[in-house]
C-alpha cells in the first residue's frame, strides 16, 4: 500500500517544500490536549485553492471544518492547540511564522465571515465601529475616510441607507443584515483569502439564497479565493468550484463540484448526498440518512474512521478495520480515501447510490 | 434617553413611598399587631425610669392613640415639611428632613445623621476606589492567564479574603500595624478631611485597607468570572480575526464587556455601604452611620434607627438609580 505518503509529508522540511498554489495547507494537524485525552480535530489535511476559486468544505458537525479555518488564520496560536504541518498562504508559511506577522496578515490578506452574526458582533459597538476598526488596523487612514469606507462597503453588501445604518448596534438590525454586515467587515480590507464558516446557517431560505449570490458577486469582483465551509451540500453546490469532505479531521473525498456530485467515490460522500433532499427531482421514499453518529475525535476507530458507520465495510474487510486508508487520484484532481476497488466503487456508485438520489 | 431617566426618577421616587411605609411599618404597625397597646409603645420611647406623667406626655406628642395612617401621615410629613414639639414652655421647632429627637441624649436625628455621613462616605469611598482598582485588575490578570501561578495565588487569596470576616481582619491588621509595629501608635482615630486631609486618610488607611480586602477579594473573583466567560465569546474571536493587536481585543473588547455587569454590583455595594459599614465602623471604633445605628439598637434609641434606615434606603435607591442611568449609558442594548 501507499500508506507512508502521509508520513513523507511530514518529515519534508520547511525549506524544501515550494507551495503550488495561493492557499497550500499541507499535512495539517490540530490537536487539544484535553483532560480525557488528545483530541484530534484536524488530523493530516491537505489541500490546495486558487485565487478565484470557491472551495466548498463539507461535512457533519465536529468534522474539523472550522477549526482548520481558524487554523489557518493562525486563531488557535497562543491557545492550547497543537499544530502541525504547513500552511502555505501566497508563498508564505504560516503555521511556523510568529503571531504577530500572522496578526498583520488576519483581517487584512485572509479574513472570516462567521456564522451567527449576532453573537459574533460585539453587542456593545455599532456595526460602523467594527468596519471601521477593521479597516484601521490595516489602513492608516482618518476616522471620517475609515467611516465614508464603512458606509461604502455597507452599500455594497446591500444594505439600504447605509449612511444611517451605519451607527446602528447589531441588535437593531435583521439576521441577513446583520450577515451582510459581518461579510462588509471581512472584505473591508479587500482580503485576498475569504473564508466563509456557515455563512447561511441562521438565516432563512430567502436571504441564504442572496447572501450566496452576494458572496458570489463579490468573489467575482475582488477574484478573491473563498473557503466556504458549510455542513448544507445546497451552499456547496451553488457556489463551489471544487468539493473538500471532511470526516473525523481528515479529508475522505476531493475533486471538482461536478465529479463529486455526479461521481462520488467515498461511502460518506454518499451518505452526504442521500440526505439531501433535492427539489429537482421526483421523490417518493424518505430521505437516508448516515446511520450512527460521527466518532469521538479522542478514540477515532482504528483502520477507516468511517468503517463503523460504512454500509460496505464488509467488502473491504479487513483492511478497512486496520490500516488508514490513504487518499488517492482516481481521476485526474478526483481524490478519494476508501479501501474499496476504484472499479468497484463505481459500479456501486452507478448500481446501488445514485439510482436512489 | 431622557425619558428612560424619568422613567426611573419615577421609579425610585415610588420605591421611596414603599420604603418609607415599610419602615413605618416596623416600627409602628408591627409591634401593633403583636399586641402592645401604646402605652408600652410610648415606653420605648421614654428613658428608663420613666414615671406615669412622661409616659403619658410622650404618648401624646408622638400621637401614639391616632389612627395608623393619620400617624404614617405626621411621619411623612416631619420628613417632608419639617415638626414642631412642645415641650411645655417652649415649642422646638424641628426642621424637615426630621425623625425626631434622640431619646439618650436629646439630640435631633438630623444633626447626628449629618455629623456621622462623612465618616460612613470617606470610609465607604476610599475602599471603594481600591478594591475596584484592586480586584478588577487582579480578576482581569488572573483570567488572561488561567491556571498560572499568579491566577492560582491570586485565587487562593481572594477566597481567604471572601472567607475571612471583617472583625477578624480589621483586629489582625490592628495588633499588627497598629500596635505591634506602632505604624499607628494612637490606633485609628477619625479625622475630618476638612481638618486635615493628610490625617483624614492617615488614620483611615486601615479601615479603607480591610474593608477593600474582602471586596476586592469578591470583585476579583466575579472579574474573573466575567472576563473568562466574555473571552470566549464568538466576538472575541471576531475581534481577533480583523487582526487588532491582542492588547486591544482584551481591553476594548473583552474587558469594555466584562466590567458592565461589574459595575452594576459595583454601585449597589457602595450604596449599601453608605448606609453605613456596621463591621468595619465598630472594628475601628469610627463614628459612622454603622456605629450610630448599632449603638441605637443596643440602646433602644427608636429615632435614630428610624432615621437611619431611611438614609439608607435612599443611599441605596440612589445608587440603584445610577447604575441604571450607567448601565443604559454603556450598554446600547439597554436604550429601548
Amino acid at each position: 500500500m501507499n500508506r507512508p505518503v502521509e508520513q513523507w509529508a511530514s518529515m519534508v522540511p520547511v525549506d524544501d517544500y515550494a507551495p503550488t498554489a495561493f492557499l497550500d495547507v499541507r499535512d495539517l494537524r490540530i490537536h487539544f490536549p484535553t483532560d480525557d485525552g488528545l483530541v484530534k480535530s484536524v488530523d493530516g489535511l491537505s489541500f490546495t485553492l486558487e485565487r478565484g476559486r470557491t472551495l466548498g468544505i463539507v461535512g457533519e458537525s465536529g468534522s474539523g471544518k472550522s477549526v482548520t479555518s481558524l487554523g489557518i488564520l493562525g486563531l488557535h496560536k497562543g491557545q492550547h492547540a497543537r499544530v502541525s504541518g504547513q500552511v502555505w498562504l501566497d508563498g508564505e508559511e504560516l503555521v511556523a511564522a510568529s503571531p504577530e506577522h500572522v496578526r498583520r496578515l488576519r483581517g487584512k490578506k485572509m479574513a472570516m465571515i462567521f456564522q451567527d452574526p449576532l453573537s459574533a458582533l460585539h453587542p456593545f459597538y455599532s456595526i460602523g465601529d467594527q468596519i471601521v476598526e477593521a479597516y484601521r488596523v490595516h489602513n492608516e487612514v482618518s476616522k471620517k475616510q475609515a467611516r465614508t469606507h464603512a458606509i461604502d462597503m455597507l452599500g455594497r453588501v446591500g444594505i439600504p441607507r447605509p449612511s444611517e445604518r451605519v451607527d446602528d448596534y447589531p441588535h437593531q438590525f435583521s439576521g441577513g443584515m446583520r450577515q451582510r454586515a459581518m461579510i462588509a467587515m471581512a472584505l473591508s480590507c479587500d482580503p485576498e483569502l475569504l473564508i466563509a464558516d456557515e455563512p447561511t446557517t441562521a438565516l432563512d431560505v430567502t436571504v441564504q439564497a442572496q447572501i450566496l449570490d452576494l458572496v458570489r458577486d463579490l468573489q467575482a469582483e475582488f477574484n478573491s479565493a473563498v473557503m466556504i465551509i458549510t455542513h448544507d451540500l445546497g451552499v456547496v453546490a451553488e457556489l463551489a468550484d471544487d468539493i473538500l469532505v471532511m470526516y473525523a479531521g481528515k479529508a475522505v473525498e476531493q475533486g471538482s463540484a461536478r465529479e463529486v456530485f455526479t461521481a462520488a467515490e467515498h461511502p460518506y460522500t454518499w451518505g452526504l448526498l442521500s440526505s439531501m433532499p433535492r427539489l429537482d427531482r421526483d421523490r417518493q421514499d424518505r430521505l437516508v440518512p448516515i446511520a450512527g453518529s460521527p466518532p469521538s475525535l479522542i478514540n477515532v476507530p482504528e483502520g477507516c474512521a468511517f468503517h463503523p458507520r460504512c454500509r460496505f465495510c464488509e467488502l473491504s474487510a479487513p483492511l478497512s478495520l486496520t490500516e488508514v486508508p490513504v487518499m488517492t487520484e482516481t481521476t485526474p484532481g478526483h481524490g478519494v480515501a476508501c479501501h474499496l476497488e476504484p472499479a468497484q466503487r463505481r459500479r456501486l456508485w452507478t448500481e446501488e447510490v445514485q439510482p436512489l438520489l | 434617553m431622557a425619558a428612560f431617566i424619568v422613567r426611573r426618577l419615577l421609579a425610585a421616587v415610588i420605591l421611596l413611598v414603599v420604603v418609607s411605609m415599610m419602615t413605618f411599618a416596623i416600627f409602628f404597625l408591627v409591634p401593633k399587631l403583636a399586641g402592645m397597646n401604646s402605652d408600652q409603645m410610648a415606653l420605648r420611647y421614654v428613658g428608663r425610669g420613666a414615671t406615669a406623667e412622661s409616659i403619658q406626655a410622650t404618648k401624646e406628642r408622638l400621637h401614639l392613640d391616632d389612627p395608623l395612617p393619620v400617624q404614617y401621615g405626621r411621619f411623612v410629613q416631619g420628613i417632608v415639611v419639617g415638626d414642631e414639639f412642645n415641650y411645655g414652655p417652649e415649642v422646638v421647632k424641628c426642621p424637615p428632613p426630621c425623625f425626631g429627637y434622640s431619646f439618650r441624649n436629646s439630640q435631633p436625628v438630623t444633626a447626628l445623621l449629618i455629623d456621622r455621613i462623612p465618616v460612613t462616605a470617606s470610609l465607604a469611598f476610599g475602599a471603594a476606589i481600591l478594591w475596584l482598582v484592586g480586584g478588577v485588575s487582579i480578576g482581569v490578570l488572573s483570567a488572561l492567564r488561567r491556571g498560572s501561578v499568579f491566577d492560582r495565588a491570586a485565587m487562593s487569596t481572594a477566597l481567604a479574603g471572601v472567607s475571612l470576616p471583617i472583625y477578624f481582619t480589621g483586629l489582625l491588621s490592628l495588633a499588627l500595624f497598629a500596635y505591634h509595629w506602632k505604624l499607628w501608635p494612637n490606633g485609628v482615630n477619625y479625622v475630618p478631611f476638612t481638618t486635615n486631609p493628610l490625617d483624614w486618610a492617615y488614620n483611615l488607611i486601615l479601615p479603607w485597607v480591610t474593608l477593600a480586602f474582602l471586596y476586592a477579594a469578591l470583585y476579583a473573583r466575579l472579574t474573573r468570572a466575567s472576563m473568562l466567560e466574555t473571552m470566549n465569546e464568538d466576538y472575541i474571536r471576531t475581534a481577533r480575526a480583523k487582526g487588532l493587536p491582542e492588547r486591544t481585543v482584551v481591553v476594548k473588547h473583552g474587558m469594555r464587556a466584562s466590567l458592565t455587569p461589574i459595575l452594576t454590583i459595583f454601585g449597589l455595594d457602595v450604596g449599601l455601604l453608605l448606609g453605613g459599614a456596621v463591621l468595619t465602623e465598630s472594628t475601628f471604633s469610627l463614628p459612622g452611620l454603622g456605629q450610630l445605628v448599632v449603638d441605637a439598637v443596643f440602646g433602644n434609641d427608636l429615632p435614630i434607627v428610624l432615621g437611619v434606615v431611611m438614609v439608607a434606603s435612599v443611599f441605596v435607591i440612589l445608587a440603584n438609580l445610577v447604575v441604571d442611568v450607567l448601565y443604559a449609558a454603556l450598554d446600547p442594548r439597554v436604550r429601548l
